[in-house]
């Protein structure tokens, strides 16, 4: 017993790993409705004027939002966690009925949870808070399928054979804490029904905060959320997928160590860079843009660690489709996390802020770094959940570049969009009149939407391009032994 | 001590916690009472324009619009005065945005009129040319919910003491007063009573129809809503 390798049970992963790719697809498609609804408003119309209520850019908008974060990230990031967790801590989950059923109860509970997010964003039940549109019933559902989370890490935790918690597990434990912490009080709100003695809709509910308040919570959860769910769980997948595939030890654990602690600290900091010039009290303001520009350190800190890792074997990033997915997820990471900084200095964000460079900003992080480390870990893991091979590395290749392209295309034109927009907004004529109209800034926008929409369009091709290799692999990829499996996943033609 | 910590998963977990708490406690409480106090001349929403508030929420207007006009000249000049903290005093939840594809609305009510309003929601790029915002036919045919909007009056007041039935100070030095009806019968018929005052000023028949028969479609409400915005 002691010599064989465990036999890890991979069933809760599964489930996680196809609700990845199905609300991957899902999220993005909606994503690339709302890019061609931009470049051309006849979009909003196109499946009728009887339905144009929900096909309208405004409603579908915070479902495209939605779907991505807690759809297909979440999914990713409960994926890993039940293939990473059982293996860093040398513990096999069937050896607990009780976090075997658990685990099951979790992926029912979220499944419960994405059909009520998408029926009520569509129908417009929504408090508006960027991210934490759901209403409190959906909230409390929310707050349990993430309790039930937390006891499957401490529970797996707790019935650990290996004693010391490997880095990614530190960034997991992050990731439930930090979203728990944010999630609550960013929430808070009163059901006006109970309150009213049972007038009006049941669902709705109003605010704990108002105004200024509201928004200095709302951009702390905001903000944050964007930390603990793109980045703390997608720094934890990078650190144990890119060691296993690349089969390099992880470069320094020193510097792993401060990325963490220096990441933890300094981030929470950095939400008030949302409310530049706003009615935010200023020194908070200045808190914000300083902690942003700190924050190139830890996130650098996590990302050389990682190209480091790759130090002497950089043969591998042309040899292999996942170490080049892993590579490039990476640089993106440091080209968003310096990108972010740029713009929360007060300057820059006087330009940026309510432009199309934050959209652009977002996805280059989001679609370079987050959904690009999501696939390659997914990818890495199918030889090992499924025991066959990945259908194609031909297949993997050509995908990397559709989407490569596609994000590339994304950024470049929405910044080109966004400075434009924010120069033409604050030009004025040589009386000191506005030189422009706001429309004149809208209609100048039209290329730039159009090339986005390709852009989008290129990189959901990619998707479905992933969700067949991964369709095909589970189905009909040659079948694999544990034996046969190295640190390089096995990969067909 | 990390070596320590990485094998003590309670006490590692507790040192997480209150790193990543740290900030919050220090950015967010103080000055917490104080940011949400109302400058003068803020008055709380009345039943129809909260109710035209939850139809712009529903909506998602606010992911292309902001209300939030920032001390610079460029703003200003466009929008009107810059936004003061206390002008949000009432408004639960915040609607500044993050994004302007459209323009601001902080002060819209100031430059727009009804029969505006009426127009550009039905067909934008006939009012605006250009103009890449949809038309938002189906608020002419949705009844508004004055019922909800009833609902969270009664329930501000009651947690958050919103001053409605009370004086409120104006800038020019006088007083006036918000009311709040004390039955759902009388929310309705106060609403109704502004909504006739909309619909007067408005072509469509169907909502002019609607009206007189004592019903408020949605885009009433939203009007009443965006004409109070100052």
């Amino acid at each position: 017993m002691e010599n064989r390798p465990l036999e890890y049970d991979y069933t809760v992963a599964k489930m996680f790993m196809l609700t990845t790719v199905l609300l991957g697809i899902v999220g993005m498609l909606v994503g690339v409705i709302l890019a061609w609804e931009l470049a051309f408003p006849a979009v909003n119309t196109i499946a009728g004027q009887g339905v144009a209520e929900y096909t309208n850019f405004s409603r579908l908008r915070p479902l495209h939002t939605d779907a991505v974060i807690f759809g297909f990230t979440v999914s990713g990031v409960f994926a890993t966690w039940y293939y990473v967790g059982q293996r860093v801590l040398k513990v096999s989950m069937a050896e607990s009925k009780f976090l075997m059923a658990l685990g099951k109860l979790h992926f029912a509970l979220y499944l419960l949870v994405v059909v009520a997010v998408v029926g009520s964003l569509l129908l417009g039940i929504t408090t508006s808070k960027e991210y934490a549109e759901f209403e409190w019933p959906i909230d409390i559902a929310i707050v349990v399928v993430w309790v039930i989370w937390g006891l499957q890490i401490f529970g797996l935790i707790g019935i650990r054979r290996e004693k010391s918690l490997y880095i990614s597990v530190w960034y997991y434990i992050a990731t439930f804490l930090g979203i728990a912490m944010l999630y609550l009080f960013n929430n808070m709100e009163i059901p006006t029904y109970f309150a009213s003695g049972g007038i009006g809709a049941w669902y709705h509910s109003v605010s704990m905060y108002s105004g200024t308040n509201d928004a200095l919570v709302q951009w702390w959860y905001g903000h944050n959320a964007v930390a603990f769910g793109f980045t703390v769980p997608i720094v934890a997948m990078i650190y144990y997928f890119l060691p296993k595939e690349s089969g390099q030890a992880v470069y320094s654990y020193k510097l792993s160590l401060l990325a963490f602690w220096g990441l933890m600290f300094v981030y929470l900091w950095a939400g008030g860079h949302h409310l530049l010039f706003s009615t935010v009290p200023d020194w908070m303001q200045t808190m914000g843009s300083v902690f942003s520009v700190v924050l190139i350190l830890p996130s650098w800190g996590s990302a050389i660690n990682m190209l480091l890792t790759m130090k002497g074997e950089w043969q591998q990033v042309a040899a292999s489709p996942l170490i080049k997915f892993m590579i490039l997820a990476s640089t993106f990471y440091m080209f968003s996390t310096l990108e972010g900084p740029i713009q929360a200095i007060k300057s820059v964000n006087a330009l940026a802020h309510f432009t199309d460079w934050i959209v652009g900003h977002v996805h280059d992080g989001v679609l370079g770094w987050v959904a690009f480390m999501i696939m390659a870990s997914l990818f890495h893991m199918a030889p090992r959940v499924f025991k066959r091979e990945i259908y194609s590395k031909s297949l993997m290749n050509t995908q990397f570049w559709i989407q490569t392209l596609g994000v590339v295309l994304y950024f470049t034109s929405m910044w080109i969009a966004g400075i434009t927009q924010g120069m033409m907004w604050r030009a004025h004529d040589e009386f000191g009149n506005l030189a422009y109209s706001f429309i004149d800034t809208v209609t100048v926008l039209h290329p730039y939407y159009t090339i986005r929409a390709v852009g989008g369009t290129l990189y959901l091709v990619g998707m479905f391009l992933f969700a067949y290799n991964m369709y095909k692999t589970m189905t009909s990829g040659r079948r694999v032994e544990e034996s046969e499996l190295q640190n390089a996943s096995p990969m067909g033609a | 001590m990390f070596h320590w910590l990485e094998k003590r998963p309670f006490f590692f977990a507790v040192a997480v916690f209150v790193v990543i708490a740290f900030a919050g406690l220090i950015e967010i409480l103080p000055n917490f009472a104080q940011a949400s106090q109302p400058v003068v001349g803020t008055k709380p929403y009345s039943t129809l324009e909260l109710a035209g508030r939850h139809v712009y929420i529903k909506n998602s207007c606010n992911a292309c619009h902001s209300q939030l006009i920032r001390p610079f000249k460029s703003e200003t000049d466009r929008y009107g005065h810059y936004s003061l903290s206390g002008e949000y005093a009432y408004d639960r939840p915040f609607l500044w945005g993050s994004k302007r594809t459209g323009p601001d609305l902080m002060r819209v009510g100031n430059y727009r009129t009804t029969d505006w309003h009426e127009n550009h929601m039905k067909d934008p790029a006939a009012v605006v040319p250009g103009s890449i915002m949809p038309a938002y036919g189906w608020m002419f045919k949705n009844t508004a919910d004055i019922d909800t909007a009833y609902a969270e009056q009664l329930t501000v007041q009651k947690v958050f003491a919103v001053p409605y039935n009370k004086e409120i100070p104006l800038a020019d030095g006088s007083k006036a007063t918000v009311a709040l009806a004390d039955s759902l019968e009388g929310a309705h018929a106060s609403a109704l009573e502004e909504a006739k005052v909309i619909a007067a000023d408005m072509k469509d028949q169907d909502v002019k129809d609607a009206v007189a028969a004592g019903t408020i479609p949605e885009i009433v409400a939203l009007i009443a809503y965006l004409n109070s915005l100052k």
